[in-house]
């Protein structure tokens, strides 16, 4: 794959930047999002992750279905801060 | 892994990391940094990055102070960004108990030479920051040398930097228990095997409660859970950090162009739940509308929590432990370890390395809480 093909579009990071990263030591899709902001889009991942996973597995080996996923972490979908306010109890 | 060190440090967050520095900057280069998951995987990681020398008790400002100082040129000792900004910190009075220690607080800020000034509420729109509500502030403070960085980049910075000096760092390799002879440390023993060293530093945050009792050692630390949520990236609206003790809340714009902010309940049970809530959720949300109107129609993307390592008196514990010897402590840092990284690391590593630290650190040594000796830091968030 060419290295200015982008990998993560939500936060604009392409895959020589990814497996640099993975040659640097970084072996696991949450160092990756905490180095490259991979899934901190967002999609939140959702896109990328797989792809991730597997460029992974072709730099160090592995299976895919081996990898851990990144954690969810919620709101599942991006969402305005002034409707969360107006969801409290305390309204 | 090798099997013999001269010092073994547990925990991969900026303390650790720091320390493995230093130490190995000042000779001691046969350390093994152990981390049970990757580098700043725990509460470093999921801190708001902030960097404030606005604290109420000499010590902590000190200390602040001082790690500002290193953090200016970190990048270039380092070789590496890690997107250290003086943004400066707004802190809000609303209270009449607020604006009482507010007051004290620049007095003794002001003594050790921090740039802290007190502001009118009008004067914060002009001065610091437009989209704030000023609704019931009674005064602020504002320290425009305060700062914010990237923790996981920091963590990265000085983890490298330790191994282009020799330490060696394992990730993914839990400490089932430290190894003790007696009245001295002999090494660690880990899933992956056992590493003889004199020295360990038990930087594991909250985790080093349960590390330290396999030496039966009991070092007073509670873990509470500390929620945080960012939003999407904006264009570049306000440089400080904006904290206000009443509200229990702080909140800045990163490098990147989002808002990342959180608040600590008051009434959180003590443990180790890392799990995000929705009640955190709306009422970080409702605060953040009142206090910046302008963020109502900005969106959350993501939230998450991580554990402050809470000590009596909201200080770290530091230091060799009385009738342990090697068995160094570095945690409680109480939410505030990221800011004081730097110095209190530097610190430790001449502890270790047997020079007499530059600034006194015995004070915060665990024994004080055997003493009696405990002065509570107000400026907790």
């Amino acid at each position: 794959m060419k290295d200015d093909v982008i990998i993560c579009r939500c936060e604009d990071v392409s895959y020589g930047e990814i497996v640099e990263a993975i040659d640097s030591g970084l072996t696991t899709l949450e160092e990756l999002k905490r180095v490259l902001r991979t899934g901190m889009g967002p999609c939140q991942g959702r896109t990328c992750s797989r792809l991730i996973a597997r460029i992974i597995t072709e730099r160090i080996g592995g299976e895919v279905a081996d990898m851990k996923p990144l954690l969810d972490r919620p709101p599942t979908m991006p969402v305005e801060i002034g409707i969360l306010a107006g969801a409290s109890d305390e309204d | 892994m090798r099997t013999n060190a001269d010092c073994v440090i547990i925990g991969g967050g900026i303390i650790g990391a720091a320390v493995a520095y230093y130490l190995a900057k000042g000779g001691m280069t046969n350390c093994v940094l152990l981390e049970s998951e990757y580098l700043s995987s725990g509460a470093t990681g999921r801190c708001g990055g902030g960097i404030r020398q606005q604290w109420s008790t000499e010590p902590n400002a000190q200390l602040a102070m001082d790690s500002v100082r290193i953090f200016k040129t970190i990048e270039e000792e380092l070789d590496a960004d890690i997107e250290f900004l003086q943004g400066g910190y707004l802190v809000l009075a609303y209270t009449d108990e607020d604006v009482e220690q507010f007051h004290k607080n620049f007095e003794l800020q002001r003594r050790l030479g921090l740039d802290v000034e007190i502001l009118q509420p009008e004067e914060i729109a002009s001065r610091v920051v437009k989209q704030v509500n000023t609704d019931g502030v009674r005064m602020a403070t504002y320290c425009p040398t305060d700062a914010s960085a990237n923790p996981f980049l920091a963590t990265k910075a000085y983890a490298q930097a330790a191994v282009r000096l020799g330490v060696e760092i394992e990730l993914f390799t839990p400490v089932t228990r430290i190894l003790r002879e007696g009245n001295r440390i002999v090494g660690v023993e880990t899933e992956r095997g056992i590493i003889n060293t004199p020295r360990v530093v038990n930087a594991a945050g909250s985790h080093s409660v349960p590390l330290a009792r396999t030496v039966d050692v009991e070092i007073p630390i509670t873990p509470y859970r500390r929620e945080i949520l960012v939003t999407e990236p904006l264009e570049r609206f306000f440089d400080p950090m904006i904290i206000s003790f009443s509200f229990g809340i702080y909140f800045r714009q990163v490098k990147h162009g989002s808002v990342i902010g959180g608040f600590a309940y008051a009434d959180e049970a003590p443990g180790f739940n890392e799990e995000s809530s929705i009640d955190f959720l709306t009422m970080m949300s409702r605060k953040l509308s009142f206090l910046m109107p302008a963020l109502k129609h900005v969106k959350v993307v993501r939230q998450w929590a991580g554990l402050y390592d809470v000590t009596p008196d909201a200080q770290p514990i530091i230091g060799e432990t009385d009738g342990v010897d090697g068995f160094f402590q570095a945690n409680g840092f109480s939410g505030h370890g990221f800011m004081i990284a730097p110095k209190v690391s530097s610190l430790l590593s001449q502890l270790i390395l047997g020079q007499k630290p530059d600034l006194d650190i015995d004070r915060l040594n665990a024994r004080r809480f055997s003493e009696g000796d405990v002065d509570l830091d107000h400026s907790v968030v």
